[in-house]
């Protein structure tokens, strides 16, 4: 199979800041979507917000990213940390041409300045909304302030529909234009109670959601149950499901991400083979690429959502390694076409 | 696991969840969720009956009143917040509002391999609660129902009138 170098012409604009043309039957102008419908397997990324004001802060850390993913996620205080703005983030990353996927957790805002927010992330081209309740204040870097939780992840989903596609606020009052946005929803196959996390999901799609990003996928047994009864119910052709994976740094690592991270399932055999390998490390991308490669060939998985805390240099070398993209391409910088991308590609 | 230095996650503020050695009233009934089930079919069916009586007296009248039996009855029973827009036969007989997020449409996915919360380590998730309830229930599928944002603005005021007055008003 010969490398596909060039992406598909519905992923170029005449300029990479500038909106791509209406897709029918598209919610949104993003890539991500196009990438998904198309029925391509979709690598999207985590990018953690930087506790800075500078905005070069944002584009180093995307850049890592720009050639191996479809989607690149700015987390919303994860962990209950504060760290810049999600919709700050990724309207640096739209000026460039990324395609950022907007993180709304329910527990900063009420559903006056949620709304809000999505507005203003549609207005500056963010085309991709992920709807989260978000962790408790008490794992977070201020346990005193106030838990806000007006809405919940999934009526967060409905409230966002319903700007979308009735073009109202949730008060019933006009917009003049909607946010044009693909929305998204996260799940956790991982926690109990765990035959109603796929009801949890349809309740989700029922909502809205238009696609799912799990939490860390270390439990392929597990996974494979909650997929084979999302199957039974035809979920996975409802919403287009992308799956959590990520490197672990070592043992102790994932000892104390077990511990302390909400949500997170890491079986001990996990653990065993990061203890016994000599470079755990290296070991810890090895299971990720592994488990991203067996995530390919599970039916009805869409894709991978790829976190890698600290580690976000490795994700472009997981993705490679993987081979998950097939000689696909994601898009790039240097792929407008006034600068002759097929070319200047070949030649380097 | 960090100690939460913010109450005001519960309402009413300060409210927390009983520790796990008391035994709880309301574990009991999400375990019982069947026989609430069928005693709150009656109850509704009473106070529908009921309801050109509370015409008479004056809804306003009676919400004070109401409201506080409503609040002790439900309280002792399912740790009730009068959120004022009850959907427990909708949650499996587990009252969502002592979800430490407010939580109406199902668990988060902060929960713990032991089926507690994660806000709260010593307390079991009520959802996990709600759905064992649901199971037990005839109709325990309308755990899958998708509700809406809850209405703040009902806070503390009674489910049973104004469900009384709307059943009432949609017969008519």
């Amino acid at each position: 199979m010969t490398p596909l170098i060039r992406p598909h012409p519905h992923d170029i604009g005449h300029d990479p800041a500038a909106p791509l043309v209406d897709l029918p039957g598209h919610s949104s102008r993003g890539r991500l979507e196009r990438v998904l419908r198309r029925g391509e397997f979709a690598v999207t990324a985590e990018l953690s917000p930087p506790d800075s004001a500078d905005a070069d802060d944002v584009r180093k850390a995307a850049q890592a990213f720009e050639g191996w993913v479809d989607g690149i996620n700015a987390t919303d205080g994860s962990g209950a940390h504060c760290h810049m703005s999600s919709v700050a983030v990724c309207a640096i990353l739209t000026r460039i041409g990324y395609s950022p996927v907007l993180q709304i957790s329910c527990r900063d805002y009420n559903r006056i300045a949620i709304q809000g927010a999505v507005l203003g992330a549609a207005a500056l081209d963010v085309g991709n909304v992920l709807c989260l309740t978000g962790d408790g204040v008490q794992c977070g870097d201020h346990p005193e302030a106030k838990p806000v939780f007006d809405l919940d992840s999934i009526s967060l989903l409905s409230v966002i529909r319903m700007m979308r596609d009735e073009s109202r606020f949730l008060s019933g009052r006009r917009l003049t234009t909607p946010p044009r946005v693909f929305i998204g929803a996260a799940e956790n196959p991982f926690a109990p109670p765990y035959d109603f996390r796929v009801l949890r999901l349809a309740k989700k799609i029922a909502a809205g959601a238009q696609f799912v990003q799990t939490q860390y996928c270390f439990d392929l047994p597990l996974f494979r149950r909650f997929m084979a009864q999302a199957r039974d119910m035809g979920l996975d052709r409802q919403c287009f499901i992308l799956v959590g994976v990520g490197p672990i740094a070592s043992a102790r690592s994932a000892r104390w991400m077990r511990a302390n991270v909400a949500g997170v399932h890491i079986p001990d055999t996990v653990i065993a083979r990061l203890e016994g390998a000599a470079d755990p490390r290296a070991e810890g991308k090895r299971i990720c690429v592994e488990m991203i490669q067996a995530l390919r060939e599970e039916p009805g998985v869409a894709g991978v959502h790829v976190m890698a805390y600290r580690q976000s240099q490795y994700v472009a070398e997981i993705v490679n390694e993987s081979g998950v993209l097939r000689g696909r391409a994601p898009w790039r910088r240097d792929f407008v076409p006034n600068m002759q991308p097929v070319e200047s590609l070949e030649a380097g | 696991m960090t100690t939460l230095l913010t109450p005001s996650a519960f309402e009413p503020r300060g409210k927390r969840p009983p520790p796990d050695r008391k035994p709880r009233m309301r574990l009991w009934s999400a375990r019982h969720a069947a026989l609430m089930e069928r005693l709150y079919a009656r109850f509704e069916a009473s106070i529908v009956a009921l309801s050109p009586l509370f015409a008479r007296i004056g809804y306003a009248r009676l919400e004070r009143p109401v409201a506080t039996l409503e609040a002790g009855v439900k309280g002792f029973l399912f740790d009730c917040r009068m959120c004022g827009d009850c959907v427990l036969s909708k949650t499996g007989m587990s009252c969502p509002m002592n979800c430490p997020k407010g939580m109406r449409n199902g668990p988060c996915g902060g929960v713990r391999a032991d089926g507690h919360c994660e806000v709260y380590a010593e307390m079991p998730c009520v959802w996990v609660k709600a759905y064992e309830g649901s199971l037990a229930m005839q109709g325990g599928r309308a755990i899958a129902e998708v509700l809406p944002p809850l209405n703040h603005a009902r806070k503390g005021s009674s489910t049973w009138l104004r469900l009384a007055r709307e059943r009432a008003k949609a017969d008519a």
